[in-house]
C-alpha cells in the first residue's frame, strides 16, 4: 500500500507494532544511532543511559499492571528487590557471609524474573479481591514487609549497610563487566553494559508490545476500563489479574537483577516506598498504557539529575551550592514532585501524549486539524 | 502483669497519635473521596513550625502549638486549593499519586530546614513520669491520650450536632445533591483539609515530643497511620478510632514481647507489625472492619 500508509486492509496490519514502513525505517535508524552512541559518549553517561534502559524494563512492567490492567501497585520496589537478590544469590560469588552459586547470566537473569513473578503470582489471589485504593494499601504494606525481610535475611542480602556483591555478568564465559576486545576493537565495561541493557530492553519491550496487542492485552484493557463489564463479556477476572501481577513482577525482577549489577552496590533499605514512587512517577510522566511512554519516562527521570546539574552550570540564578536554600539533589526532589503534579493536571497522557500532539500537528500542517 | 500494663500504656499513646492522623485521612476521604499521601509532609511541616516558634523564637509552647496548628491548616488548605481541586472527577488513583508528588515537593524543603540534627518541640511534659501501681506513666502519654480523647469527642459532636458538620455529612453522601441543597461543596473540601491539617499538627507535635525528637524520619509515623484507616475501613470515622487502637496496641505489644518469644522475626519487627495487621485484615475483610462495601451495579 505504497502512498497510502494509513489504509489497512487486514486486521493484522492494523494491530501491527509498526503501522507503516516509515515508522519501521525510523525505528531502525533510531536504534542504530542509539547503539552507536557509546563510541563517543563519556563513561559516566554510558552507565547513566544503561541504567535508564534497565529502569525502562521495570517501568514497562509497572505500566503493564497499572497502565494497561488498571491495577494500582505501590509494591514495585518489593519485586525489584526480589529480582535483585535472587539474581545476586544465583549469579554472585559465595563468601563466608553470603550465599552465591556463580551461575551464568542466561540462568540467573530469567530466574530472577521468575522468582519475582512467582511471588507476584502467590500474592495476586489476595490482591484480586481488592479494588482501587485498598489494593494500593496492600502493595504499600508489601514494600514495608519486604524491606524488613531484606534487612533480616542477611545470608542472601548481606544485611543493612553492608550489602553484598551483585551477580557476575558472564555470558557463556564472556565477561560483560570487564574490559575486553571484540574482533580487534577494545570495548570497555561501560560500553558492554550499555549494549547489554539495550538488547534486554529491546527484547522485553517487544515482548510487552506483543502481549498488549494480543487477546491478553485486550483483556487487561477491558478490566481497566470497567471490570464488571469485562466479566460479563466472559473475561476471567481472577485469571487475568493474576497474570498481570505475575508478568509485571517478572519484568520488575529482571530489571532489579540487572540494576544491581550495574550500580554494583545496593543497600537493603533502597527497596523502599520512595523507589516504588519513582517508578510510578516514571509511568505517569512517560505516559500510562504506552510502552514507548514507559521508556521515555524512565529515560527522562533517570537523566533528570544530570540535566539539573547541567542547567545549574549554565544558568547563574540556579546557584544551588551547599550554602543555597536547596542543594542540587533537593532541588531535584522538588522538581520531581512538581513534575508529577503538573503532568497529572495538565498532561495525563505524559510525554507520550506530548509526542502524539506534536506528531499530529505536523501531520496536519499547515492546517490546524 | 506490670509489663503488660506498661505495654498497654505505650500502645494507647501510640494509638492516640495514629488516631489524630487517621481521623484526618478519613475526613478528607469522606468529603472528597481522595486519599491524601501529602499528610506526612503536612505533619512534618507543622512539627517544624512548632519547634521553630518555641525553640528558635522562644515563644510559649502553647502559643507555638496554636501557631503550628494554624500553619498546618493553612498548608492543608493551600494544597487542596492549588493541587487537588483541579483533579476532582479524575480517577482516584491519579489523585492519590498527585498527593504523593505534593508530599515530595513539600517535604524536601522542610527536610532541609530540619537539617540533620534532632530538634525538640519544646513541650512542657519533658520526660516526667508518674508511678501508678508499679507502672511508669509518662506525662506526655497522659497528655496525648487526653488530647486524642477530647479531639475525638469534639469531632463526633461536631458531625452530630453542628450545621457545618451536617453539611459535611451530606457532602460525603452525595456531592451533587449537597450542592443542590445550597451547601458550598468547595468550602467543605477546604474545611476537610484544614481540619485534617490541624489534627496532623497535634499528631506531629506529640510524635516529636519523645526521646527521638523531631527529625527527617518523623514522617514515618504518618505512614503508619495508613494501616489504621485501612483496618478500620477508609470511610468510617469510628473505624479510624478502632483501627488506630488496634495498630497502636499491636505495635506496642510486639515491641514488648516479640524479642523474647519470637526473636527469629528479627529486630525492630514492631515497626512492620502495622503493615502485617493490614495484610491480614485485608485478607479477611477486603473493605476493612467498618468500611462500606462497594455495591456494583451493572
Amino acid at each position: 500500500m505504497r502512498g497510502r500508509p494509513n489504509l489497512f486492509t487486514r486486521y493484522e496490519a492494523d494491530a501491527g507494532i509498526f503501522p507503516s514502513n516509515t515508522q519501521r525505517v525510523w525505528f531502525v535508524i533510531g536504534l542504530l544511532a542509539v547503539a552507536a552512541l557509546p563510541i563517543w559518549l563519556p563513561r559516566d553517561w554510558m552507565i547513566l543511559i544503561a541504567t535508564a534502559f534497565i529502569a525502562s524494563v521495570g517501568v514497562i512492567g509497572l505500566n503493564l499492571i497499572t497502565g494497561y490492567a488498571g491495577q494500582v501497585s505501590l509494591g514495585h520496589a518489593f519485586f525489584l528487590g526480589i529480582g535483585a537478590y535472587a539474581g545476586a544469590a544465583l549469579g554472585g560469588v559465595a563468601t563466608d557471609r553470603v550465599t552465591g552459586l556463580g551461575l551464568d547470566i542466561l540462568i540467573w537473569l530469567p530466574a530472577a524474573g521468575l522468582a519475582a513473578g512467582l511471588v507476584g503470582a502467590i500474592i495476586a489471589p489476595v490482591a484480586v479481591r481488592l479494588r482501587g485504593l485498598y489494593l494500593a494499601f496492600l502493595t504499600l504494606g508489601l514494600v514495608f514487609l519486604g524491606e524488613h525481610i531484606f534487612r533480616e535475611w542477611d545470608s542472601v542480602t548481606g544485611g543493612p549497610g553492608i550489602g553484598r556483591e551483585p551477580a557476575e555478568l558472564s555470558l557463556l564465559g564472556w565477561r560483560f563487566d570487564l574490559d575486553g576486545t571484540i574482533g580487534g576493537f577494545d570495548v570497555t565495561r561501560e560500553q558492554q553494559i550499555y549494549w547489554l541493557g539495550l538488547v534486554v530492553l529491546i527484547f522485553m519491550g517487544f515482548m510487552a508490545k506483543n502481549l498488549v496487542r494480543s487477546r491478553i492485552g485486550r483483556a487487561f484493557a477491558a478490566i481497566r476500563d470497567r471490570d464488571i463489564a469485562a466479566e460479563v463479556m466472559g473475561i476471567d477476572l481472577t485469571r487475568y489479574k493474576v497474570l498481570a501481577f505475575a508478568v509485571s513482577s517478572f519484568y520488575a525482577g529482571v530489571a532489579g537483577a540487572l540494576l544491581f549489577t550495574v550500580t554494583g552496590f545496593v543497600n537493603t533499605a533502597s527497596f523502599n516506598l520512595l523507589l516504588s514512587i519513582n517508578y510510578i512517577a516514571m509511568v505517569v510522566i512517560g505516559g500510562a498504557a504506552s510502552i514507548a511512554g514507559s521508556i521515555m519516562g524512565a529515560a527522562f527521570l533517570t537523566l533528570l539529575p544530570r540535566m539539573i546539574d547541567a542547567a545549574g552550570d549554565v544558568l547563574p540564578f540556579l546557584e544551588v551550592g551547599s550554602q543555597g536554600i536547596l542543594s542540587t539533589s533537593q532541588l531535584e526532589r522538588v522538581i520531581f514532585g512538581v513534575l508529577i503534579i503538573a503532568f497529572l493536571i495538565f498532561e495525563p497522557m505524559g510525554l507520550y501524549g506530548i509526542w502524539i500532539r506534536i506528531r499530529n500537528y505536523w501531520k496536519a500542517w499547515p492546517f490546524s486539524y | 502483669m506490670t509489663t503488660f500494663l506498661q505495654a498497654t500504656v505505650a500502645g494507647l499513646s501510640l494509638a492516640s497519635i495514629y488516631m489524630l492522623l487517621a481521623l484526618g485521612f478519613v475526613i478528607i476521604y469522606k468529603s472528597m473521596q481522595v486519599l491524601s499521601f501529602a499528610h506526612p509532609a503536612i505533619m512534618l511541616f507543622a512539627a517544624y513550625m512548632v519547634s521553630w516558634f518555641s525553640i528558635d523564637k522562644q515563644l510559649n509552647f502553647w502559643l507555638a502549638l496554636a501557631l503550628g496548628v494554624v500553619a498546618a491548616g493553612t498548608l492543608g488548605w493551600l494544597s487542596e486549593r492549588i493541587a487537588v481541586r483541579p483533579m476532582i472527577g479524575k480517577p482516584l488513583f491519579a489523585i492519590a499519586i498527585l498527593t504523593i508528588g505534593l508530599d515530595i515537593a513539600i517535604r524536601t524543603p522542610i527536610n532541609n530546614l530540619i537539617g540533620i540534627n534532632i530538634r525538640s518541640v519544646g513541650d512542657p511534659w519533658g520526660f516526667g513520669t508518674w508511678q501508678v501501681g508499679g507502672v511508669v506513666v509518662q506525662h506526655r502519654a497522659v497528655a496525648m491520650i487526653v488530647t486524642a480523647f477530647i479531639v475525638g469527642s469534639l469531632l463526633f459532636a461536631f458531625f452530630r450536632y453542628s450545621r457545618v458538620g451536617l453539611a459535611m455529612r451530606a457532602t460525603a453522601i452525595d456531592q451533587e445533591v449537597a450542592l443542590a441543597q445550597g451547601i458550598s461543596v468547595g468550602r467543605i473540601f477546604s474545611l476537610a483539609w484544614i481540619m485534617a491539617g490541624a489534627m496532623a499538627a497535634l499528631a506531629g507535635t506529640f510524635a516529636s515530643s519523645d526521646l527521638s525528637g523531631l527529625s527527617q524520619s518523623t514522617y514515618i509515623v504518618a505512614l503508619k497511620a495508613l494501616p489504621a484507616i485501612v483496618v478500620g475501613g477508609l470511610d468510617s470515622i469510628g473505624g479510624a478510632v478502632v483501627g488506630a487502637l488496634i495498630i497502636g496496641l499491636a505495635e506496642a505489644y510486639t515491641a514488648t514481647y516479640q524479642s523474647q518469644h519470637l526473636s527469629f522475626l528479627g529486630g525492630n519487627f514492631s515497626q512492620v507489625v502495622p503493615y502485617l495487621v493490614l495484610l491480614v485484615v485485608l485478607l479477611i475483610k477486603p473493605y476493612g472492619l467498618f468500611g462500606t462495601e462497594e455495591v456494583e451495579r451493572v
